[in-house]
């Protein structure tokens, strides 16, 4: 495996979908190579910071609107 | 948090569909905040992979929920409620996106935030949480550079955590074509990182 090829396949290393016979080339080729190493704990980095990312929320005006919206729509409804 | 929204201790907490649904269906106004509150934040950045502007998914957002409220009587639970409510997002924010971009140039609209919502602030100590807090803003703004699909996918698996079959069903995609896009769109990513850490002399 060379390192075009092992970069290609690092998600699906990290979703474990790599078949039985890549694994241990991939894993291999990790330990071998230092720039891959890096490239790999770059890529996993990048995941990590992803999921830390703050996400805004919906702002109170529309917040309110749906709720009254939900409100609204419910009181119409037969009981 | 901010803007009196109450976040529950984890996902644990959360009802299953069928009490959910009930809910819903009977006007039970408490849980219907709760998914507002749990979903939204979730919802926006997706719709922001197909719209030009955070106020374009906002009103994507608010139009999903009316079309939620709509139809939760029709609600048959062949996905879980969440699943179906993303799709419903997907396909709104996708029409609202062709529509766009027959009529605005991207370019002068992207970055903007609608008014009135603070971006959150990061916790910790003060220098690591300045370089943490250059490193998010880089990788927010690469993740913004992103074609639609790519973005749509990396958004839902990584910054939200969704599984892999989740995603390939909200976003009716196989699970090659699933991989293939989170691939793309991480490299690019770490693209934008190495490029940081180069004229940083770092890791």
């Amino acid at each position: 495996m060379n390192c075009d090829e092992f970069a290609e396949l690092v998600t699906a290393y990290l979703d474990d979908a790599l078949d039985d016979s890549s694994r241990p080339l991939f894993l291999d080729h990790m330990a071998r190579c230092s720039g891959c190493t890096g490239y790999y704990g770059q890529f996993t980095t990048t995941i990590t910071v992803l999921g830390e990312l703050p996400a805004p929320g919906l702002s109170p005006k529309t917040r309110s609107h749906l709720l009254t919206a939900f409100r609204e729509a419910s009181s119409e409804k037969p009981e | 948090m901010s803007e009196g929204v109450v976040r529950l201790g984890g996902v644990t907490d959360f009802p299953p569909d069928p009490v959910i649904v009930a809910g819903l269906r009977n006007g039970d106004e408490e849980v219907f905040a709760l998914l507002l509150d749990e979903w939204s934040r979730g919802m926006l950045r997706l719709a922001r992979s197909y719209v030009s502007t955070a106020a374009s998914a906002e009103e994507v957002v608010q139009d999903t929920w009316l079309a939620v409220i709509r139809a939760v009587g029709t609600f048959e639970g062949r996905s879980s409620l969440r699943t179906w409510v993303y799709r419903i997002l997907v396909n709104t924010a996708r029409r609202r996106g062709e529509r766009e971009s027959r009529t605005i140039p991207v370019s002068s609209v992207d970055g903007e935030r609608p008014d009135g919502v603070p971006p959150e602030r990061a916790e910790g100590g003060p220098e690591g949480a300045a370089l943490a807090g250059e490193v998010r803003e880089l990788i927010d703004k690469a993740v913004g550079t992103l074609p639609s699909r790519q973005r749509a996918v990396i958004t839902l698996r990584d910054m939200e955590g969704y599984g892999s079959d989740e995603v390939c069903e909200i976003l009716s995609i196989s699970p090659a074509n699933q991989r293939v896009l989170l691939h793309r769109a991480r490299a690019a990513v770490r693209d934008h990182l190495a490029a940081y850490y180069d004229g940083k002399g770092g890791p």
